[in-house]
């Protein structure tokens, strides 16, 4: 590994980038403090230039969901004045919500950089993969990420995952060293030191990099809200028709649709995660505007995943199970 | 912070931020050791509980698990160490073993909590925890006093500096809130804690610390987040009115000063050459851009302040401090900016820029104090890496000259470290770096030492004593021999 100055890598930018950060100021003020948001937001920052400082080819996962959106902004304003030096990687599951996928071209069009989308649905016409019993299709992505890691030559990816949202994510480190197939061994993680990340890796390994590991979820919502990030319409309040499966609301598409005795009603809902259409649940709600949102957030009483992850309620080791496999 | 407007701002600023009922400065990192037998989960979950973090879902699982387990404490029958302990293994095994990262927020301030388990890689986990910490609680028993795990966990903390040690001294209920089995714990630990030099005021003797010491009942809630009516004798704040009230890492002294000079170790050398996200109109003024992005490690800097570079020992002035598009005129730790400099000097990743005069040269050894934290042992000739700042260097271990006998907590001579140990060693660089002192600056005086093949970390150090200085430092790695 080497330090390769900015200006040497290799440009992924296609388009001409207009507009894309609002700028806030800084809320510090005589008593030279920082708010919680400017500390977090700094440390993001300081660990998404550490990583393409170190390694020759990053590229962060980029759903479209709101914890990619948010280290994406934060990449733009980590290079401001120059462009973001890395390339976006989306595994597709074919489930995903068709308003989610248009939000994410849209703003990969914004921001001027390459997206590179590996779809679930090949491996599943090929027979590499095959489709589950329970219809999800989360656990799928392993492998079409693991071979765009391979492809890309990528030894460095970025990914949107906070501690916050599990308790097997909340043993994972900032930086987290992957062997060839992948795999989180909690058991052997480096001790992270200081704000001194060691990214070294051998070849075919490489390393996960969390830039906004110690946000929470009202951290996001906070910041979304002081930065205008423009979001998926679905995380805010709409009508949709959703029948009740595994307390939750599931919304009525092609790939989820209602058994017969599960009735379907229009109700006022939104999306606090996105994600699958065939395992993420909607959850009642009025909250039609970032602050309505982050108002919400703070009074919940119920962790994001639980409310709207089918798939994590599998077993209390759901997220470390697939963890350990390769996922995020 | 006002902005500087005679350039143009090339993105539209927006208002004030939107998040004015969210106290500032607010941001508090803290880690509990102590092991479970000492209550250290059970204080974390009362923490958390009685803060109201763990929401409805997290609870009803704990629940439902605490009792298919037959878990019929005296907490309402809840296993808060099921809060955090999240493997597979821990759970099977009643046992953790990772730092596990925990959020919360009281009105006052938001909290990281490092959750750092006692028995298995005690030394690791502490030091995991303490390095990126403003405060360590360090959990006893009431019935047990200062056992030799206190004295290593203290020892940790006071060698890294730790700015705040709160000892809870737990199971008071337990000693029927006995205000004089409670004193003579408390003097045991304030006796064990000044042997390591942890002060009892302000920052404490040596600039090692504050020291709190607490009785507690982390089962039953006494003053861990209420003052308790059952220890009328103690006159101090409820643990979570301590955490709310101590001075986080980068505030400022009683002086409104930064208690550090100024360092900004470069990250990276943003030159857009052309390729630039601004708008087209402003592209032309950017043609030229150059500028040092990096996190301020320490103390702060204005527009206009002269800057010393090193290695190097190049000097300028600062003429732009830029945030993502806003011109700042003060930058401080632990921003985030890109500085802009008067003169075009050779900088490239690994360089330090500090306040003018303030970081005198550069120096190619070092004698530092390791935590060794890997399974293979240390000796002299070891050839490693090291990581300061944002530079890796080869390096060579010259000497391993004693280690930390924790039960004595006196220094005995030794020529290895083995994993868990606390020693002292002499270590050689393969170039000239600018190194200080850990008690001077935190930052950079703290250092990783890395395995060159397979890459781990096998240790945190931090200097105890830069080597001479080998000139003003020219990169070139001029200069004579160092001996250790």
């Amino acid at each position: 590994m080497r330090a390769a100055p900015v200006n040497t890598i290799e440009s992924t930018v296609t388009t001409t980038v207009t507009d894309t950060i609002p700028t806030p100021v800084p809320s510090a003020a005589g008593d030279h403090r920082l708010s919680e948001l400017d500390v977090l937001e700094s440390e993001a920052i300081h660990i998404i230039r550490e990583v393409v400082a170190e390694f020759e080819r990053p590229v962060l996962l980029f759903s479209g969901g709101k914890d990619s959106v948010v280290v994406l902004h934060l990449a733009a304003k980590a290079f401001w004045p120059g462009k973001i030096p890395f390339s976006l990687l989306h595994v597709d599951t074919g489930h995903n919500f068709p308003e989610v996928l248009e939000f994410r071209d849209e703003t990969v069009a914004r921001h001027g950089v390459r997206l590179t989308v590996a779809r679930v649905e090949d491996y599943l016409a090929d027979g590499r993969l095959t489709e589950r019993a329970d219809g999800t299709r989360n656990p799928l992505q392993t492998l079409p990420l693991l071979d765009a890691i391979a492809a890309g030559r990528h030894d460095a990816v970025f990914g949107g995952a906070r501690r916050d949202e599990d308790k097997a994510r909340a043993k994972e480190r900032i930086l987290s060293l992957r062997d060839e197939f992948g795999q989180w061994d909690p058991r052997n993680q480096r001790p992270e030191l200081w704000n001194l990340y060691n990214g070294r890796h051998t070849v075919g390994q490489h390393v996960r990099a969390f830039p906004i590991s110690n946000w929470t979820e009202l951290n996001v919502w906070r910041y979304i809200e002081r930065e205008n990030i423009e979001l998926p319409p679905l995380y805010y309040a709409h009508e949709r028709e959703v029948y009740r499966r595994d307390n939750m609301w599931r919304a009525v598409s092609p790939v989820s649709p209602a058994r017969e005795d599960e009735t379907v009603e229009l109700r006022t809902v939104r999306y606090r995660t996105v994600g699958d259409m065939s395992c993420t649940g909607a959850v009642d709600s009025d909250a039609a505007s970032v602050a309505d949102v982050v108002r919400e957030v703070g009074v919940s009483t119920i962790t994001e995943r639980g409310a709207t992850r089918a798939d994590d309620r599998i077993s209390e080791a759901a997220m470390e199970d697939r963890k350990k496999e390769g996922y995020f | 912070m006002t902005l500087v407007t005679d350039t143009p701002a090339p993105f539209p600023t927006t208002e004030a931020p939107l998040i004015s009922e969210v106290p500032r400065g607010t941001l508090f990192r803290f880690a509990t050791a102590g092991s479970v037998d000492d209550g250290k989960s059970t204080l974390v979950g009362r923490l958390l509980h009685d803060s109201k973090a763990i929401l409805a879902d997290q609870l009803e699982a704990v629940t439902r698990t605490s009792s298919e387990r037959g878990f019929g404490g005296a907490a309402g029958g809840i296993d808060f160490a099921l809060l955090t302990d999240g493997l597979r293994a821990e759970r099977e095994q009643g046992i953790t073993i990772d730092v596990a990262y925990r959020y919360f927020a009281t009105a006052a301030r938001s909290f990281i909590l490092a959750d750092c388990p006692g028995h298995v890689q005690y030394t690791r986990n502490m030091v995991t925890g303490a390095t990126t910490a403003d405060a360590v609680i360090m959990l006893i028993d009431a019935r047990k006093g200062v056992l030799e795990q206190t004295r290593r966990h203290l020892s940790v903390v006071a060698l890294l500096r730790v700015p705040h040690v709160i000892v809870a001294v737990n199971k008071i209920d337990l000693l029927q809130y006995d205000e004089l089995a409670y004193r003579e714990v408390e003097a045991s630990v304030r006796q064990v804690a000044a042997e390591l030099g942890i002060g009892a005021d302000g920052r404490g003797s040596d600039g090692r610390g504050s020291l709190h010491v607490i009785p507690v009942s982390a089962l039953v809630g006494d003053n861990v987040v209420d003052r308790s009516p059952l220890t009328p004798w103690y006159d101090g704040p409820s643990l979570l009115e301590l955490l709310e009230a101590l001075t986080v890492i980068d505030d400022l002294d009683e002086n409104g000063r930064a208690t550090e000079d100024f360092r900004l170790p470069v990250q990276l050398v943003l030159r857009p050459q052309g390729a630039v996200v601004v708008d087209p109109e402003l592209a032309d003024s950017f043609r030229d851009y150059r500028a040092y992005a990096g996190q301020v490690a320490s103390g702060s800097i204005r527009v206009g302040d002269a800057v010393t570079v090193q290695p190097g020992g190049g000097t300028s002035v600062v003429t732009g401090i830029d945030f993502a598009g806003v011109e700042l005129d003060e930058a401080f730790a632990p921003q985030s900016v890109a500085l802009r400099l008067a003169d075009e000097l050779d900088i490239a990743r690994g360089a330090v820029i500090a306040a003018a005069g303030t970081l005198p040269g550069v120096t190619r050894s070092l004698d530092a104090e390791l935590f060794w934290l890997d399974p293979r042992p240390l000796a002299a000739g070891a050839r490693v890496l090291v990581k300061f700042g944002t530079t890796v260097v080869q390096a060579l271990v010259a000497e391993v000259t004693g280690r930390l006998d924790l039960t004595t907590l006196a220094v005995q001579p030794a020529t290895t470290l083995a994993v868990n140990d606390i020693g002292q060693a002499s270590i050689r660089l393969s170039r000239d770096l600018p190194i200080e002192r850990y008690a001077d600056n935190r930052r950079s005086g703290a250092f990783l030492v890395i395995h060159p093949q397979d890459g781990s970390t096998l240790a945190a150090g931090i200097v105890t004593v830069p080597g001479p200085l080998t000139g003003a430092g020219d990169g070139s790695g001029a200069g004579s021999e160092v001996s250790p």
